[in-house]
C-alpha cells in the first residue's frame, strides 16, 4: 500500500488512535481506585487540619471516625435535613438555587470542646478553591481553617495552603453585631482587627477569591450559625 | 564507557553546549512557571525526562510507518497519552507532588522541547540513539529548572525543599526574603543570566 495515499493515512490514524484510547481506557480505570482514596483520605485529612489535627493520608479514615461525633447536613433555614454529609459536594451545591442547597457540616470534639467545621467552596485565579472553616462553640470565632486550591500559581496564590497563611485566620470573628461579614483578605499589611487578614504577596486574586469564598459559603450557614443550640 | 564516544555526546551535549534552553531556547514558559521552588522543578524535570525519552522512542519505533502528512499529529497524540499517563500516575501513587504540579503537568505536551527532539532527532534515527538524546535533552531541561529554582527558592523563601536554610540569625541582623525573586519576571532575568554565564564560557556560541 502507498505509504503517503489517503487510504494508508486514514488506516493509520484509526489503528493508532484506537491503540492510544485502549491503553487511557486501562491506565485511568486501573488507577481509579487509588485516586479516589487518595482524594477522600484528603478531604477526611483537611477536615481534621482545620480543627488543628494534624495525620497521615494513611490514618486519616481511623482518627477521622475518632473525633468527627457528628455529620450532618442541614438547609438554608437550617434546619436538619437527611443525607450523608461526607458524600455531599459542595461545590455542586453551590451551584444550585439557595433554597434546594443541601449544606454539609461536621461537629468534632476536640480536648472536650466542640467545633463546627464548615466547607466552604469559590474561586481563585486559574480554578476552583476549597477549604474548611472550624469554629469555636459561639459559631461566631475560627478556631482554624484549611484551605486547598485545584491550579493556583505554586509559590504565589498556592501559597493559602501554607499554615502561616491559614493561621492568620484564627481568633478571628465571622459576625460584626447581627450582621455575616467574614473575613476581609486586606493587601499590603494593613489588616487589623478581628474581620481582616493580610493577603499573599503575588497571589492578589487567589486572596480576593479566598475572601469572597468565606463570605458567599458561609453566608449560606447563617441560619444555623445564628441558631442557639 | 559502556557508550561509544558519539552516544555520549548524544547524551551529554544537551547539558551543556546544546542545551535546548540555553543555546535553543526552547521550553521556557514552563522554566519560569515551576521554579519558585525546588521541589516541583525536579519532579517537572524528571516527568519531561520522562516523556521526552520514551516518546522520541516510540515515535522511533513508528518512523518508518508514519504517513510524513499526519506526522504532526501522530506525534501529538503519543506525547499526549504519555503525559495523560504520567498525570494519572502521580495522581494515584505521587499525589502531593501531583497537586503542587496541578496544571503544569498537562502543559508538558506544549513544551518545545519534546516536540523539538522528536521533529529533529527521533523520526530520523534508530530507537537507542533517539532514547538517548531524549534522556540528554530531558536532563538537560530539567538542570537549568534546577539552577534557576535553587536561586528563586532560596532567595526568595529562605529555604531549599522546603527546608529552612538561612539561619534565623541573619533575620534578625535585618535580612529579609526577596520577595521578588518568588514573581515570575525573575524568572526570566534568572534564566537570562544563566545564558550570559554560559556564552561567555563558550565564546563558539556568541552569534556574531
Amino acid at each position: 500500500m502507498n505509504k503517503e495515499g489517503n487510504q494508508y493515512t486514514f488506516l493509520f490514524s484509526i489503528a493508532l488512535v484506537v491503540v492510544v484510547s485502549v491503553l487511557l481506557t486501562v491506565v485511568s480505570t486501573g488507577l481509579q481506585p487509588r485516586q479516589n482514596a487518595n482524594v477522600e483520605n484528603e478531604k477526611r485529612q483537611n477536615i481534621l487540619r482545620s480543627v488543628k489535627i494534624e495525620v497521615s493520608r494513611e490514618a486519616s479514615g481511623e482518627m477521622f471516625d475518632q473525633y468527627i461525633t457528628r455529620r450532618l447536613v442541614v438547609n438554608a433555614r437550617g434546619e436538619e435535613i437527611p443525607g450523608d454529609a461526607f458524600a455531599i459536594d459542595p461545590g455542586k451545591e453551590m451551584k444550585k438555587a439557595p433554597g434546594d442547597r443541601r449544606l454539609p457540616l461536621f461537629i468534632a470534639r476536640v480536648n472536650g470542646e466542640t467545633k463546627y467545621i464548615l466547607p466552604v467552596r469559590g474561586t481563585g485565579l486559574w480554578g476552583p478553591l476549597w477549604g474548611y472553616i472550624s469554629l469555636n462553640e459561639d459559631k461566631n470565632t475560627i478556631f482554624g481553617a484549611v484551605f486547598d486550591h485545584k491550579g493556583e500559581t505554586p509559590g504565589l496564590g498556592a501559597e493559602i495552603t501554607r499554615e502561616e497563611f491559614r493561621s492568620r485566620f484564627d481568633g478571628k470573628t465571622l459576625f460584626e453585631g447581627d450582621r455575616l461579614v467574614a473575613v476581609r483578605v486586606e493587601k499590603g499589611g494593613k489588616a487589623s482587627g478581628p474581620h481582616e487578614v493580610d493577603a499573599i504577596s503575588g497571589g492578589t486574586i487567589t486572596s480576593k477569591g479566598v475572601e469572597a469564598m468565606l463570605l458567599n459559603t458561609l453566608s449560606c450557614y447563617e441560619p444555623f450559625l445564628k441558631k442557639q443550640p | 564507557m559502556i557508550l561509544s564516544s558519539h552516544d555520549r555526546r548524544l547524551l551529554l551535549g544537551p547539558l551543556n553546549k546544546n542545551n535546548a534552553i540555553l543555546v535553543q531556547i526552547l521550553g521556557i514558559c514552563s522554566a519560569l512557571a515551576v521554579t519558585a521552588k525546588m521541589e516541583p522543578a525536579l519532579v517537572m524535570g524528571i516527568s519531561v525526562t520522562a516523556v521526552t525519552a520514551l516518546s522520541s522512542v516510540i515515535l522511533s519505533l513508528l518512523r518508518d510507518a508514519i504517513p510524513t502528512r499526519v506526522r504532526i499529529i501522530v506525534q501529538l497524540v503519543v506525547v499526549s497519552a504519555l503525559v495523560i499517563i504520567i498525570d494519572q500516575l502521580l495522581k494515584a501513587f505521587a499525589y502531593d507532588v501531583s497537586k503542587q504540579l496541578s496544571v503544569f503537568v498537562g502543559l508538558i505536551i506544549t513544551n518545545c522541547i519534546i516536540m523539538g527532539r522528536i521533529e529533529a532527532f527521533a523520526l530520523a534515527n534508530k530507537p537507542w540513539p533517539s532514547l538517548l538524546d531524549g534522556i540528554g535533552n530531558g536532563l538537560g531541561y530539567a538542570f537549568i529548572l534546577l539552577i534557576v529554582a535553587f536561586f528563586r527558592e532560596l532567595l526568595g523563601s529562605g529555604t531549599l525543599f522546603g527546608l529552612p536554610v538561612i539561619p534565623g540569625a541573619c533575620y534578625r541582623w535585618g535580612y529579609a526574603n526577596n520577595g521578588l525573586m518568588i514573581l515570575p519576571p525573575m524568572a526570566l532575568i534568572l534564566v537570562g543570566i544563566v545564558i550570559w554565564i554560559h556564552r561567555a564560557r563558550n565564546k563558539d556560541l556568541i552569534e556574531p
